[in-house]
């Protein structure tokens, strides 16, 4: 059996507030296999959002491992935390966070200048991404000159921009309206069905999760139910 | 490259935020620029000091007199070359607030000790011919639009009465920190007003001013001078102009200390102007820095974008102060020649003001950079614009 590309074993995670501990995940087993594309539902506070954030490396959990691509980045320092998600990470916002200051090349070249390309070779980079999100048209645009489904996918242009292998999305449709959201699941699953991408998605609408062939349910910090959807 | 495009746009993202930040700190190195200068300008008199000339005075104040007498036993001291004397008239020409320096002097001997004064050579014999003659500094004499023939009138306080001299000559100072706003008559004629109109009060100068040929020799022939007049009843203090001019500047010691405090609190004026912008801004970016620091991004980058944008700021505004410094002190000086001759504009002033004005674009930066580097990246996503 081929090894899974995520493995979350035996993950907990609390806050504190005011020495007060707060647990939000306990003991979580959860194996994405390569290709896969999850979705995460749960009511508001199941730690969804927790559970992505750990994967993706931004934050870290109190006990348990998790394993991307066979690393184990929990025990990885700060540093290097930050350049592997440089490398093997595409995270795509609720609500976008592009750079207001920077046109949607310049916002979709930002990862790539940790890389060690060259111009020209970002250049490339970053035109393929904002051609397969559509918006080949829309480079020199700023953000505010775009509508919300557009900078959306200029985030996943920005997300897909250094070739990661997994791609995570917290309420990618979130702030969308019905057309441009379906635009955006759409994209998801040709990134997911076409470039392989791994894709875990946290949201709250059924619509959206009916994209993911697998929905992993979480209530009060544990997992619940998970359901294949297609 | 791009981090320095990023610095650049996230600095004019709020023009007038930055613009006003950028006019603060430029007003504000303005001012610094001006108090150091008027501080330079305060210490500047003392530069024109001969090291040759010695300045004698009465060992308890300046306002207690010496009588004349003392002049010619000084000038037999060896080593002694000349000697004059110089007396702080006072007065009021015309108003109050027309304040001009005016000394009654041995208007021969003085202007001979005193080269930096020159007058033209016919100027100079008419106005030794006539007692009741006197000569003004240029700047003096533009102020008040005088010219060669003029009557001035004083009203004396000091010496009581009503005086008038006729313009017999107008000098402009030989080097460019000297003095042009100084009016000088003869102290005969004053002398004599009061040997008529208050009998005692006359026969006594101010101070004396004492020609030496070695200026090595100066502390020899101050202690020389002061030993001729010990336990006589008016015991003299002597000391070098340079000495002197110092020592009237520390009677207005606690006015530099205050402008020297005022001129630190304005750096620290500075730094809370650009440190609160930089405080806002930064609060306002924590969600972005999050984001940058999602994508990979690490502390050094995110210190690079306050710190720069800070220091931006901060250079432009040093700058346009400097500008700004360099357009009004020109102004100031015609405006205080009277008080201050010199207010010279120096390098080491611009360049004070321009490294005060870098120190605060980095101490400005400190706090959003630690707070930026403190907030993690969950809680700077949770931030939402």
């Amino acid at each position: 059996m081929a090894e899974p590309l995520v493995r979350v074993q035996n993950v907990f995670k609390s806050y504190y507030r005011d020495r007060l501990e707060i647990p939000v995940l306990r003991d979580i087993n959860l194996d994405i296999a390569r290709g896969e594309f999850l979705g995460l539902m749960g009511p508001s506070g199941s730690g969804k959002t927790t559970l992505l954030n750990l994967i993706a490396g931004i934050d870290r959990p109190s006990a348990g491992t998790i394993m991307v691509d066979q690393q184990d980045i929990a025990k990885l320092s700060d540093r290097q935390m930050a350049n592997w998600r440089s490398r093997n990470i595409g995270f795509v916002f609720q609500f976008y966070n592009l750079m207001p200051v920077l046109n949607a090349f310049e916002n979709v070249e930002l990862p790539l200048l940790l890389t060690r390309l060259s111009k020209s070779e970002r250049r490339r980079q970053v035109e393929t991404a904002l051609g397969v999100v559509g918006l080949s048209d829309r480079m020199d645009h700023y953000p505010n000159q775009l509508s919300g489904g557009q900078e959306q996918r200029v985030a996943i242009a920005r997300a897909i921009a250094t070739d990661p292998d997994l791609i995570l999305a917290d309420e990618p449709t979130g702030d969308l309206d019905k057309q441009s959201a379906e635009d955006v699941m759409s994209l998801l699953v040709q990134l997911n069905t076409e470039y392989q991408k791994t894709i875990i998605m946290v949201t709250h609408d059924p619509r959206a999760a009916e994209s993911a062939h697998l929905v992993q349910h979480l209530d009060k910090g544990e997992l619940a139910e998970r359901e294949a959807m297609r | 490259m791009k981090v320095l495009k990023l610095i650049s746009r996230n600095t004019v993202r709020h023009r007038l935020r930055t613009s006003l930040t950028i006019l603060g700190m430029a007003i504000a190195v303005m001012a610094f620029c001006v108090i150091r200068t008027a501080i330079i300008a305060w210490y500047a008199s003392a530069e024109t000091a001969a090291p040759d000339r010695l300045i004698v005075r009465n060992a308890i104040s300046l306002t207690f007199e010496l009588p004349i007498s003392y002049g010619d036993k000084i000038l037999e001291i060896e080593g002694v070359n000349a000697v004059s004397h110089a007396s702080w008239f006072g007065g009021v020409y015309i108003d109050p607030k027309n304040f001009f320096p005016r000394f009654a002097v041995d208007a021969e001997s003085y202007l001979a000790i005193y080269p930096e004064y020159p007058i033209p050579e016919e100027q100079r014999e008419a106005f030794l011919r006539d007692k009741n003659s006197a000569i003004a500094g240029i700047q003096l004499a533009d102020r008040f639009g005088w010219e060669i023939g003029d009557i001035i009138t004083l009203q004396g306080d000091i010496y009581p009465g009503t005086f008038e001299f006729v313009l017999r000559g107008i000098y402009t100072g030989a080097k460019e920190n000297t003095d042009e706003g100084t009016m000088f008559f003869h102290f005969d004629y004053i002398d004599e007003v009061m040997r008529q109109t208050l009998p005692g009060r006359d026969g006594s100068v101010g101070t004396f001013v004492v020609r030496i040929d070695d200026p090595a020799r100066a502390a020899e022939i101050s202690e020389t001078i002061d030993a001729l007049f010990v336990n006589s009843l008016a015991e003299t203090k002597t000391e070098t102009e340079e000495a002197f001019t110092l020592g009237f500047v520390e009677f207005s010691g606690q006015i530099i200390q205050g402008l020297q405090v005022i001129s630190i609190m304005v750096i620290g004026i500075i730094l809370l102007v650009l440190g609160n912008t930089m405080a806002m801004t930064a609060r306002e970016r924590i969600n972005e820095y999050a984001v940058m620091k999602t994508l990979g991004f690490r502390g050094p980058h995110i210190v690079g974008l306050i710190l720069g944008e800070s220091v931006v700021i901060a250079v432009l505004g040093g700058l346009l102060g400097l500008g700004l410094s360099w357009l009004v002190i020109p102004g100031m000086r015609a405006a205080l020649s009277v008080f201050l001759p010199a207010f010279p504009l120096e390098p080491i002033t611009l360049i004070l003001g321009f490294a005060a004005a870098l120190l605060v674009g980095i101490l400005a930066s400190v706090f959003p950079i630690i707070k930026a580097l403190r907030t993690s990246i969950v809680d700077g996503l949770r931030i939402i614009d």
